[in-house]
């Protein structure tokens, strides 16, 4: 073998920064109505990098302030796109990176996410109604780091959480929904930031997860499909949340997110030889950091910030 | 971006591929300036269209197709009319689905247009485009998430879908989806009793036929695994909640005090409780599920001695969701009593709607015991118990300690009146693991894991305190298999050493014999203190606390300890030692702060401070969870210039004890600047630190 495979932390960091730049490529205008979700990625990776700084903070804050929508509160995936809880969340969340709540009107981002509970406790996403448990996550995650989860019936909200507990021991996006890694970790998470966590079965639940290693080492998302390094995070974070963690086996599933590095051009791709986003470079990354990876600073598990960010958020006064 | 290969693009692609993004450009801009400027014309929505069908993604453009539905409908009244207006826009989710099955967007689009209920909906059409999406990728959840939609919406009985399932399971044993889907129907229905669903037993027995049909197909898969560990469960739990342990048991004598010439004889037939002294009677009762309800109605208490009128019953767990395994209540004595005689308290619990379960099924064996209190009046009430450090002695052999005489009670005693469990579940465990034998890949993980648990659950169902003896084989068997386990598939050794380590402690728990191995009486400035040791047997975690509820002292040193949870249990601890094991957080030690009395902790050589990531953050009380807020125990540290941030989770912990000694030497933590001061802040009742006497 050639040598232990490392993080080329460097050339991610490279990879990134010129990302942004290349707006035009027929990839990048596909994904361009999620341009705020890119930059929550991009730059809570650099964060992860300690390589902050090598963005211009005003101008990112002024970006993200294009893309608000003052009538509603809520913000658009780009300049020019509808609001929607999606996008509101990555707002926030790359505010709270930069330590610049200050710009918002706090309670009318709150109400604009408030306003969108249903009688039975679910979100909606936007005012068109679709509703998944990945909108309630997004809804207590929002409300939580604005302080302003009093603004909604929080019961309600995990109680809709709840009713989507499947046999198994994992949760769906709606009642009945089959178990799926990404809406496990929306479940646990929303459940992680109102204190209820006493609702999983943690054995029963940390089993699921950690079948889902697969020879290769990556993780899946359900059973019997191919591991992809996007999983690391959902399943690895929804594991730390119950407190099963151990249960996997980090050292192979370092190796398989290092092998999905683009070593040359940064980056780092959903298996082995992929091409790169910037999806899977934040998720590869984040993955590394709940694995206590040297150099890499850790995430907090609930909110997908670093974990620096969370404890000024909750603890300074 | 998933599954597309790593290359550099060639010139010739690069030249299409920026002909693609510039078409794709000028459309996004074009939906967006038609939307912001309320264009809703045939050509403008064609263009909408077009964008759909590239970029199934772009929400926004979905947003304005409704919008332009809602205005162009207003405007017609002719059935057909409106009929084909509706068509179109399921022709154009029809369209983008083929570009991307999985496009959120688009099913919504499709559940939003039949939600508006403005022509009827043609259930062969919506069926077909399901069979053939399912038939294309069988484990499309947004397909089966609209199956269910549509199954309910068309009131598609849930009998119908239960046959889909099995249709699909047949073409395809390895399909989770299929059997995902026909255990949710399968509980819908049995909740219901619909028609021919009204047994349990009758509808599981089928179940397991058809899963181990599949699992015998192909042993590898993990589909039906999953479903056949569905299924144990809902064999192998009792259906109502019980009472397996109480402190004290029936039969037990509690004493404030202690004649020194028994201490030193050996004769006791009392056992020292710390909280007589304070004329304060604990009770703690735990049951095999966590149960809420617990009042003074619910259990009925009756004593020659007074506890006034409010007698109010806590839950013991970390989680504090007002269902828990373990309650307790501290009976404040209220009259006069005379010191030296005896008195009784008798403890019954009826059948009762007041405790109930999460999933609602309330208690329904009655339980009865009663114990004794002796009030001696004693000159050393002011007696220090942990005035010198304590030594701990883990290297001493256990059978020195096999003193079985000196507890003069039967710890393992069941207060509960068992109730019977049907003999169908024990016969159907017998059954399966009969059949599971005979499988010839005995290398495989999944027989060697389900074999572990059906076992389990036959020691459980059998024993339930009765057969000890049985309950033993069941546990060694079951060891046997995670000691396979861990080496048939190395990358979850730990989750089969966490299981080990549970069954273990099973095992040397569950008969008196093997357990008083492990226990002793140790005189502590002549107080005799119950002492178990359970060191040196590479426990990961705790389980079956609810037999170490009378113990003072314990041991559990030199194990490979992760987690403490449950020890919240032992109200009757006043030293822990738990030196040498892998606990690497304050929080992971919340456990600690629900036990009053704990006086003495050795912490030594765990990993606390050593890992950035807690794995039990979210699981503690925090302000990250709301389940506290930032309290008047920070404000006071950053007074002291103790960084808040860093060090929360050991401020949390420390200021919830009333230590006399703390031993946490050998933990990265320790060494930490300012820590000393943070220990000395926050417990002032502390004596000695690290084996030193403080000042
Ligand atoms: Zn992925």
């Amino acid at each position: 073998m050639a040598g232990k495979a490392e993080l080329a932390a460097d050339q991610h960091v490279r990879y990134i920064v010129t990302v942004e730049k290349k707006k035009d490529s027929f990839e990048s205008l596909v994904m361009e109505h999620i341009r705020l979700n890119g930059a929550y990625w991009g730059l809570t990776t650099l964060d992860l990098l300690h390589k902050l700084h090598a963005v211009d903070a005003a101008e990112v804050v002024d970006w993200i302030m294009s893309c608000y929508h003052p009538e509603s509160g809520g913000f658009g995936g780009n300049v020019g796109h509808d609001p929607h809880v999606l996008y509101t969340l990555s707002a926030v969340q790359v505010l709270c990176l930069f330590d610049r709540l200050d710009v918002l009107d706090v309670d009318k981002v709150a109400d604009y996410v408030a306003g969108l509970q249903n009688e039975d406790g679910s979100f909606s996403g936007d005012i068109w109604g679709e509703v998944d448990t990945r909108f309630s996550y997004i809804a207590l995650c929002t409300l939580s780091l604005l302080h302003r989860l009093h603004k909604i019936d929080v019961q309600k909200a995990v109680d809709f959480v709840v009713s989507c507990k499947n046999l198994d021991g994992g949760f769906g996006a709606m009642p009945g929904g089959e178990s799926h890694a990404g809406q496990i970790f929306c479940c646990v998470g929303a459940l992680a930031i109102t204190g209820s966590l006493h609702h999983i079965d943690r054995d029963l639940l940390g089993w699921w997860l950690c079948e889902r290693q697969c020879k290769d080492g990556g993780l899946n998302g359900r059973p019997e499909k191919l591991a992809d390094v996007c999983y690391s995070w959902w399943v690895l974070s929804s594991l730390i949340m119950i407190d099963r963690v151990h249960w996997i086996d980090k050292e192979k599933l370092t190796k398989f997110i290092l092998n999905c590095q683009d070593k040359e051009n940064g980056g780092i791709s959903d298996r082995p030889d992929n091409a790169v986003d910037i999806y899977h470079t934040y998720f590869g990354v984040a993955g590394l950091s709940l694995m206590e990876y040297p150099g890499v600073k850790p995430m907090d598990p609930a909110y997908a910030l670093p974990l620096d960010v969370v404890n000024r958020i909750f603890l300074r006064k | 971006m998933h599954g597309r290969p790593r290359r550099p693009a060639k010139p010739e692609d690069e030249k299409a591929a920026s002909a693609k993004a510039a078409k794709l450009r000028d459309l996004q801009a074009q939906v967006l300036q038609n939307h912001h400027s309320r264009t809703y014309t045939k050509e403008a929505i064609g263009l909408s269209f077009k964008l759909l069908e590239i970029n199934p993604e772009a929400y926004t453009a979905w947003n304005y197709r409704k919008l332009a539905f809602q205005h162009n409908i207003k405007e017609l009244s002719d059935p057909e009319a409106i009929r084909s207006a509706v068509d179109d826009e399921l022709r154009v989710v029809e369209v983008a689905l083929r570009q991307n099955p999985k496009s959120y967007g688009a099913w919504y689009h499709r559940k939003w247009l039949l939600n508006q209920k403005l022509a009827p909906v043609d259930s062969k059409r919506e069926f077909g485009l399901l069979n053939k999406l399912l038939k294309v990728d069988a484990r499309n959840f947004h397909g089966w998430n609209y199956r269910r939609f549509l199954a309910r919406f068309m009131g598609v009985p849930d009998e119908e879908e239960l046959k889909y399932t099995m249709d699909k399971i047949s073409d395809n044993f390895s399909n989770y989806s299929a059997w995902h889907n026909r255990s949710i129907l399968l509980s819908n229905l049995l909740i219901q009793q619909s028609k021919g669903f009204e047994s349990k037993q009758k509808i599981f027995s089928e179940e397991f036929e058809l899963v181990t049909q599949a699992l015998f197909t192909d042993p590898s898969d993990q589909s039906g695994w999953f479903y056949h560990l569905w299924l144990l469960a809902q064999t192998s739990s009792p259906d109502n909640p019980q009472l397996i342990a109480s402190w004290p048991c029936d039969g037990a004598k509690l004493s404030s005090s202690f004649v020194k010439e028994n201490v030193e004889q050996n004769t006791l037939s009392s056992i020292w409780c710390h909280s007589l002294k304070e004329k304060t009677v604990p009770i703690v009762l735990y049951f095999n599920e966590p149960v809420k309800g617990l009042n003074q109605s619910s259990v009925k208490l009756k004593s020659d001695l007074d506890f006034g009128k409010d007698v109010h019953w806590r839950a013991l767990s970390v989680t504090d969701s007002g269902y828990s395994n373990c309650w307790t209540t501290y009976l404040q004595i209220t009259n006069e009593c005379s010191s030296s005689q005896q008195y009784s308290v008798e403890v019954s619990i009826p059948s009762s709607d007041g405790i109930v379960s999460r999933s609602g099924s309330n208690y329904n064996c009655p339980v009865h015991f009663t114990f004794t209190i002796e009030l001696i009046s004693d000159d050393a009430q002011g007696i220090d118990l942990f005035d010198k450090p304590v030594a701990w002695n883990c290297s001493e052999s256990l059978e020195s300690h096999g003193n079985c005489k000196a507890i003069p009670f039967d710890p393992l005693k069941i207060t509960s009146a068992l109730v019977e469990d049907s003999n169908w579940h024990f016969e159907r465990l017998t059954e399966e693991i009969d059949l599971f034998r005979e499988l010839p890949d005995d290398k495989c993980k999944f027989v060697n894991l389900t074999l572990a648990r059906l076992l389990l659950a036959c020691a459980a169902i059998k024993s339930r305190g009765r057969s000890p003896i049985e309950r033993k084989k069941y546990c060694e068997e079951a060891l046997a298999h995670f000691s396979d386990l861990i080496h048939l598939d190395p990358s979850h050794k730990q989750y089969y050493e966490d299981e080990r380590s549970l069954v273990l402690m099973d095992k040397l728990t569950c008969d008196m014999e093997t357990f008083m191995k492990h226990c002793s009486v140790q005189v502590q400035n002549s107080v005799p203190l119950n002492h178990v040791q359970l060191c040196r047997l590479s426990l990961t975690c705790v389980g079956f606390v609810e037999r170490l509820m009378w113990v003072q002292v314990l041991d559990l040193s030199h194990n490979s300890l992760r987690s403490i949870e449950g020890l919240e249990a032992l109200q009757q601890l006043v030293s822990l030692n738990i030196s040498n094991n892998h606990i690497s957080n304050f929080t992971a030690l919340e456990p600690l702060t629900k036990i009053m009395f704990l006086k003495v902790l050795d912490l030594s050589f765990n990993e606390i401070g050593a890992h950035s990531i807690d794995t039990t953050r979210y699981i503690c009380s925090s302000p990250f969870s709301h389940k506290i807020e930032a309290c008047e125990a920070f404000e006071e540290c950053q007074k002291k210039n103790i960084n808040v941030e860093e060090y929360w989770d050991a401020i949390l912990f420390f200021k919830s004890l009333k230590l006399a000694q703390l031993d946490i030497k050998g933990n990265a933590v320790a060494s930490k600047e300012n820590f000393r001061t943070l220990i000395m802040t926050l417990i002032p009742s502390l004596k000695s630190i690290n084996g030193e006497c403080v000042n």
